[in-house]
């Protein structure tokens, strides 16, 4: 992916000029988001008590998105393996957390004969299990991942999707088929996710309140290690394997082991990403981690800008929150039809939006939104100067 | 033996529409090195004209059949001339998620407009079944192996002995030499989504026609069953999108056929088995059965 390697090079050569200038401006400017973020359910609800709920929970979606977009630009964008199959390994991370922290003989909700399994785990220790789950999957891959290549690779991977879905809607005592099942709440050392409003500064924290917490440390907790990771020896790794297998092995690169490693590591992110899914939706079907899930992973880390971890958060807000505004809003926007008419309805105009922003972005600007983010501050910065003559453009 | 028989008619006949398809994907890729993952949604905005011109309309099934192709490869071109065309020298993997941009588009408008309807291409063969020697053969479906014998035939003949097509190949052998030739790469690129658009379209009225139901909104997604044999094939082998189709029909009738003795696998494991099929020959042959080998050069 020339382009995109390109597009790495200039940040590469970008972010350690900033490191230098302003390393710790940029963690302060880092540190700040995160608080404003933290802050948020505060301020909600104290001004808008009533709606806050439709926030959060769009929130917490979010958050979820961000984790699986950032372990899917780790594994497209940073070590150039091209996987369609990340819904799959979401759904491994969703399915193993309910498994995992039901309880071991749990009557079925929906279907009252059948018995749903569970292994009656701790919840934290569940997600975490889910996690290691979702990995050793993406670790099972590795003999497909070593031998295929490029485009082919994408394709074999998409087979997984499907496999996954006839796995989930077979399994009945596992994933419940076709209805689905009820996901347990996280009891964390004794803190309950539950729907008991809980009360803080005067401000009442509803379910999706105290999830959106739990997103948020995980969304933190990710991106610190993927950036921590890439500034690493595999980082290094894994970008000399994208931008050349030969030069990699050359250079003493284990190929086929860092290709795993890169599955790997992808795939646990998207379990993390499943087990908060699976919490926010709090009644997971197969349905949900379809072939679209896959297509939206990859519309948030292409219009992020591939390789990009701030861009795949940036990518990953756009694409997820999108529809639920869109929806919430229908009523003012004069271009949207009311769900269930047959016209543009919301879920459409979202899809259609976010189909042209591929589209667009990959034509006009293969960097994503991470580059137009650098133009931007490049452009702030020629302005402040604007007494000096302007800096020539660099030789792109 | 019977059924056997009557499951391997039935799989053949599926596997000459997803030759077509196949078949359309590595033109794509030979002329552009793109993988066409919008060909699900040309398929179904085919099949949705031919549905609306036919059968809202009232034009003869035939001229519908041919405009509703116009209007698939018109898609087609415009995705060549707008998008591809202007993304030339990118990566195959971002031309290919481009695509899928593309493919999110049309197939959400396909979708809200087909809604939750089953619509009917009004084909003349509506459910007429032929028995022979105890055999129950569907008309449209025989018709469908003879449609596309005939387009196979066609393609091939025109694709190794017609100037165009041996430019064509040229050019897919080497781009920079053929255009040094006075190819008009260009040219042969657009020829070669038209073709791919068209031949979609095709799929697209035997893929509606009896045994189906009809046209509904899941009708795209049978061009990504059409991927396995693509890729199993070999993605740039022509040939091997026919051999491809073929395998990937009769493994899933077989499945689907056979689904009492396999019940261990689950229900409706037919729609999974292309991609177990196409897993399988990858492990072994990564390029797919008749593909090029990547070389390295170092």
């Amino acid at each position: 992916m020339s382009e995109v390697a390109a597009a790495r090079l200039e940040t590469s050569a970008d972010v350690a000029a900033a490191r230098a200038v302003s390393g710790r401006r940029a963690l302060a400017l880092r540190a700040g988001v995160v608080a404003l973020v933290a802050l948020f359910p505060l301020a909600l609800g104290t001004f808008d008590a009533a709606g806050q709920d439709f926030w959060l929970q769009s929130g917490a979606f979010a958050f979820a998105a961000m984790i699986g977009a950032l372990g899917l630009t780790l594994l497209v964008g940073g070590a150039g393996q091209l996987s369609l199959a990340h819904s799959f390994y979401v759904a491994v991370g969703a399915y193993g957390y309910v498994y995992l922290s039901s309880p071991t003989h749990e009557k079925g909700t929906t279907i009252a004969s059948s018995i749903q399994a569970g292994a009656g785990f701790p919840t934290l220790l569940a997600m975490a299990g889910a996690v290691l789950i979702a990995g050793f999957a993406g670790l099972l891959f590795s003999p497909i991942s070593a031998r295929v290549r490029g485009i082919y690779l994408g394709v074999a991977s998409l087979g997984l999707v499907f496999v996954g879905q006839h796995i989930a809607f077979n399994a009945q005592s596992l994933s419940g088929g076709f209805n689905g099942r009820d996901v347990p709440e996280v009891n964390l050392l004794g803190f309950n996710f539950d729907s008991t409003p809980l009360s803080f500064l005067g401000v009442t924290f509803t379910r999706n309140g105290k999830l959106w917490y739990l997103g948020l440390a995980g969304v933190v907790l990710a991106y610190v290690y993927y950036v921590n990771v890439l500034r690493g020896r595999p980082g290094r790794a894994l970008r000399c394997l994208r931008d050349s297998e030969v030069a990699a092995s050359v250079l003493g690169v284990n190929v086929v082991r860092y290709k795993a490693y890169a599955f790997t590591l992808s795939s646990m992110y998207a379990g993390l990403a499943g087990a908060i899914y699976a919490l926010v939706y709090h009644h997971i079907v197969p349905d949900t981690f379809g072939l679209g899930l896959t297509v939206s992973f990859l519309a948030m880390i292409v219009i992020g800008g591939l390789g990009s971890p701030g861009g795949a958060l940036v990518g990953a807000l756009f694409v997820s929150a999108l529809p639920a505004v869109l929806a919430k809003y229908s009523d003012s926007l004069p271009f949207i039809a009311p769900t269930g008419s047959g016209g543009v309805t919301a879920g459409v105009a979202a899809q259609f939006v976010y189909g042209a922003a591929v589209i667009l972005l990959l034509v006009f600007e293969p960097g994503g939104v991470a580059s137009l983010a650098r133009r931007l501050v490049r452009l702030v910065s020629r302005i402040r100067r604007s007494p000096h003559p302007p800096r020539q453009k660099e030789a792109a | 033996m019977k059924d056997f028989i009557q499951f391997v008619f039935n799989g053949l006949s599926l596997g000459s529409i997803y030759a077509l398809l196949a078949l359309g994907f590595v033109v794509i890729f030979k002329a552009t090195e793109v993988v066409n993952f919008a060909h699900g949604s040309i398929l179904a905005l085919g099949a949705y004209a031919i549905s609306r011109f036919s059968f809202n309309s009232h034009i003869n099934f035939y001229l519908s059949v041919l405009l509703g192709v116009a209007v698939a490869g018109l898609l087609a071109l415009i995705i060549e001339r707008g998008l591809v065309r202007t993304m030339a020298g990118r990566s195959v993997i971002a031309v290919s998620i481009m695509t899928i941009g593309v493919d999110l588009i049309v197939r959400t408008e396909t979708t809200r407009r087909i809604g939750v309807d089953i619509l009917t291409l009004s084909d003349p063969w509506r459910d007429h079944v032929v028995h022979f020697a105890g055999l129950l053969l569907p008309t449209a479906r025989l018709a469908a192996i003879i449609t596309a014998l005939a387009l196979l035939a066609g393609f091939f003949l025109w694709f190794k002995l017609s100037p165009f097509g041996v430019a064509m190949r040229a050019s897919a052998e080497d781009a920079e030499a053929a255009s040094l030739m006075g190819i008009r790469l260009g040219r042969i690129s657009a020829v070669a989504w038209v073709l791919a658009g068209a031949l979609a379209a095709i799929a697209g009225v035997f893929l509606t026609a009896f045994p189906s139901a009809g046209l509904d909104s899941g009708t795209g997604d049978v061009a990504l069953r059409a991927f396995p044999a693509a890729i199993l094939g070999g993605l740039d082998s022509t040939g091997g999108a026919v051999v491809g189709g073929l395998i990937i029909g009769v493994a899933e009738v077989l499945t689907a056929g056979y689904q009492s003795n396999l019940s261990f696998l689950g229900r409706g494991f037919d729609e999974v088995m292309p991609y177990v099929v196409m897993v399988a020959v990858l492990l072994v042959r990564p390029a797919g059965l008749f593909g090029t080998r990547e070389a390295t050069r170092v």
